[in-house]
């Protein structure tokens, strides 16, 4: 057999709690030959991590094969029984999971589960694959190589416990790696490291591998080939540069368009400019936990941070997870109330606790959180969660709050019927709409939105992102837009602020990205987000991974 | 140790301690309000108005009863039981006797039940769905639904009348064989297995499943390992909080929720005790039966504490 993997026609079959079966791999047949890594790209549902795990013979709980083969070094999977899949797994495939942090028994020790391959398999003594485990740690870039597995997994950083699940993967010396979304729960200047450092491994062992992702530009720093595909079939297979450059299918061409950087046409200035912002952060600092002597809280999140939202413009504030980010969001809504600085509105300072701010305060200014799964009551149809705002805030009831709920739901595109329905029953994309529609109600001057994208598929993301802009128009909205993600930020800002470590790095009109940037952290942060080309990731300037 | 630990440690030793106070306020409040008069008891026929005055005063009854709590509390705290009202007895004496028997039964049933329910609770997990985890979870809600006296009477039924293997009445002072002791044993172990394990397998249970979701477990089906090494080294010691806290709540039943099972078998335990001591309104001894009860509970229920602080990794260091 010459390839190393050959899937041939490969079909899996999910049964739902309520027991409804679906087909979510519908006959997938592709190749990886050795030394080869291909990429398995597509977007949440397209079953790319489903075929990834079939390569293990493992099927997530609820799934089965129900058709078709997957050859590995000349054993189909599918025909073995369970104690011989054991036996393949880790020696013969390893995996390395999206999220390093989950895939780490909290309770042991790193250095224990990352050699215990090792030993379920009586590849070698416990102190040669020690030995191994540090020379891994080494090649893999990971500070104190000699020391560092004697960590229990929440005293090291996300980076570095995925280059340890790296390592961990490795120490089986395995034919085939599989890579599910490795980098993808990891800040961008992070994902440059470990990405080399897994690019760098795999070229020495010259093993094959099979990288699952929805991100096209970091598959194409990584991949000799890529499958596109899409609810369980494949759209599309050809070699990277292809896929990127002469796209064949319809759906990779909007995969690669939704990728092409939407710079946002500026709001005309205002004709009178009025005489305060909408909205303006004074020297505003702010943490978690008591405070010391001084008045300032023993966590410090927001250190004399400052911006202004001008009427009708959006602000950008972009940052790594710490940099404060959505502590500033939490400081302006008054959650988490500031121990100093002033919050201003129309340039009238607001109370800064919440509880303290007027009925009409709060309307004016509504908030609107990440996760719309945890931010939307599970037993409330949608109706009800529409209506609540309205009744609160504008005395609405009975025909008019309905006629009303009916309107929001047209303003965020989604059909009068979905009122009856409950929040479980709605995708991801939908419920963000209704957590958007939700703030809509109120009829707000300002929209804090805080990672309203980032738990959705680039698709989803850029339709929501539009869904903004036009309601901006129509609404006279003015948006703090925060968010991890460059690009985003660039298709809906006027102003951008950089945030690290909770203060404020700088802020640049949205025009002046990514190459305005003046300071060195800014820069390195603009310079990390991956590109669409083949040759980034070794083309980058190695002195910005230094910070 | 760190100091973290300590802190946190200490912390839940002083909460204890503060439950411990409440809770003998409440039980000196709640035996003041039982019914009937101890001196007219006592006195019996005697019973004068102006003998039922002298015995009060004698017995200091008739001061403010926060004094005769301070009072209590204060012997208390210096180990000072108190003397019974029915027979003059220093209570820690009578108490000690039959506070080993109550032990003792416990500790045989834990011996008992702790491992059955640890088996039966991990494996009912590892096998989830199974018809071996059907039988088993079917049997364990029928024994809950079953109150325990009908599963007394029905021992009493089975072993004692028709069977006629094991007595009816369990005199614990007269085991002194291995064989006697299992035939004292027997019954009241079985009864009180039937409450405790069903509780503790749940938990176990449940607890089990929930860790077998987690990506790690995952992880270490991916890495090759077999079914038992998931649930043995990834599963179980990162559900072992709530077993503990399971375990310790079923095993703190067996100090004071043995009332029904003592009494069935004529178990000369301390449950049995304050059950008699309420006949003859014997307030002090009422009093000391609950305070040793709630020790017991409480003293269980903190080592499941420290032990889950003890054995989180996060605050290792």
């Amino acid at each position: 057999m010459a390839n190393l993997v050959e899937i041939r026609d490969l079909k899996v079959r999910a049964k739902s709690d309520s027991g409804r079966r679906i087909d979510i791999i519908k006959g997938v047949s592709f190749d990886v030959s050795e030394g080869e890594v291909v990429a398995l790209i597509g977007e949440s549902g397209s079953g790319k991590t489903t075929i990834a795990l079939t390569l293990m013979g493992h099927t997530r709980p609820g799934c089965t094969i129900t058709g078709g083969e997957v050859w590995l070094d000349g054993q189909d999977l599918v025909q073995l029984t369970e104690s011989q899949r054991q036996h393949l797994r880790g020696t013969d495939v390893a995996y390395v999971p999206q999220s390093a942090a989950a895939a780490f028994n909290p309770s042991q020790r790193l250095i224990d589960q990352v050699v215990e391959v090792s030993q379920i398999h009586r590849l070698m003594p416990r102190a040669a694959a020690r030995a191994r485990a540090v020379e891994l740690f080494r090649a893999l870039a990971l500070p104190h190589p000699e020391t560092i597995g004697e960590r229990y997994p929440h005293q090291v950083s996300g980076g570095q416990l995925q280059r340890l699940a790296a390592a961990m993967a490795l120490i089986g010396d395995p034919k085939l790696m599989i890579f599910d979304e490795p980098t993808t729960a990891l800040d961008v200047t992070t994902q440059i490291e470990v990405l080399r450092a897994f690019k760098s491994v795999m070229k020495q062992g010259g093993m094959a591998g099979v990288y699952v992702s929805h991100d096209l530009a970091v598959v194409a720093q990584v991949a000799d080939r890529i499958v596109v595909l899409k609810d369980g079939e494949i759209q599309e297979v050809g070699t990277t540069d292809d896929i990127i450059h002469r796209p064949q299918h319809p759906y990779t061409r909007e995969l690669i368009a939704a990728f092409e950087p939407v710079s946002h046409a500026a709001a005309a200035a205002p004709q009178d400019a009025p005489e305060h912002p909408v909205l303006e952060v004074r020297n505003v600092i702010a943490g978690y936990g008591r405070s010391d002597s001084s008045g300032r809280p023993v966590v410090l999140a927001l250190n004399d941070v400052s911006c202004t939202l001008q009427r009708g413009q959006n602000l950008g504030v972009i940052g790594e997870s710490g940099s404060g980010k959505s502590t500033l969001a939490r400081a302006i809504a008054g959650l988490l109330p500031p121990v100093d600085g002033e919050i201003l509105m129309d340039g009238r300072a607001l109370p800064r606790e919440v509880r303290h701010r007027t009925k009409e305060d709060l309307r004016r200014m509504q908030i609107v959180f990440q996760l719309a799964d945890t931010a939307l009551n599970p037993l409330r149809p949608v109706g009800d969660i529409l209506g609540r705002p309205l009744t609160f805030f504008h005395g609405q009831r009975g025909k008019e709050r309905d006629r009303r709920v009916e309107e929001l739901l047209e303003m965020v595109q989604l059909p009068r019927a979905l009122r009856h329905r409950l929040p479980v029953e709605l995708s991801g994309g939908q419920k963000q709409r209704v957590n958007l529609a939700r703030a809509i109600a109120a009829n707000p001057e300002v929209i804090l939105c805080d990672e309203i994208t980032s738990a959705l598929d680039t698709v989803v993301a850029a339709a929501i992102l539009d869904l903004l802009k036009e309601l901006q128009r129509e609404l006279e909205l003015s948006y703090v837009f925060i968010s991890h993600d460059l690009s985003t930020v660039q298709a809906i800002c006027d102003e951008v602020m950089v945030m690290y470590g909770g203060e404020t790095v700088e802020t640049l009109p949205a025009s002046a990205l990514p190459d305005g940037a003046t300071q060195d952290y800014s820069r390195l942060l603009f310079a990390s987000v991956p590109k669409l080309d083949t040759g980034w990731l070794d083309g980058l300037d190695l002195a910005g991974s230094a910070a | 140790m760190n100091t973290q630990i300590l802190t946190l440690v200490l912390g839940r030793l002083g909460v204890a301690f503060i439950t411990l106070l409440i809770v003998s306020f409440v039980v000196f409040g709640a035996t003041e309000m039982l019914p009937g008069d101890i001196v007219e008891i006592l006195l019996g026929q005697a019973a004068t108005p102006e003998a039922i005055a002298g015995l009060r005063s004698a017995m200091h009854l008739d001061d403010p009863s926060l004094v005769r709590y301070g009072r209590w509390i204060l012997g208390l705290l210096q180990g000072d039981l108190g003397t019974s009202y029915a027979n003059d007895l220093p209570i820690a004496e009578m108490i000690g006797d039959r506070l080993s028997n109550t032990l003792r039964l416990a500790a045989v049933t834990s011996a008992v039940a702790v491992p059955l329910a640890l088996v039966l609770g991990i494996t009912t997990a590892m096998f989830r769905g199974s018809i071996y985890d059907r039988i088993v979870t079917t049997g364990v809600v029928s024994v809950i639904s079953v109150p325990e006296f009908m599963i007394a009477t029905l021992a009493v039924l089975v072993f004692a009348v028709w069977l006629d293997w094991l007595p009816a009445l369990s005199f614990a002072n007269e085991a002194t064989s291995w064989g006697e002791m299992f035939r004292v044993f027997a019954m009241p172990v079985i009864t009180l297995c039937g409450v405790i394990t069903a509780q503790m397998i749940r938990m176990t249970r449940a607890a089990v499943i929930d860790t077998l979701k987690m990506p790690y477990v995952e992880m270490a089906l991916l890495k090759g390992a077999s079914r038992w090494r998931m649930v043995m080294r990834h599963a179980l010691p990162n559900a072992l909080g709530p077993i503990v806290n399971a375990i310790a709540l079923s095993l703190s039943y067996l100090l004071g929720g043995v009332i029904i099972v003592e009494t069935i078998f004529n178990y000369p335990g301390i449950a049995k005790l304050m059950v008699d001591a309420v006949a003859t309104r014997d307030l002090p001894l009422i009093q000391s039966c609950a305070m040793v009860f709630c020790i017991g509970y409480l003293t269980l229920i903190t080592l499941a504490d420290i032990l889950a602080i003890v054995a989180n990794p996060r605050l290792r260091k």
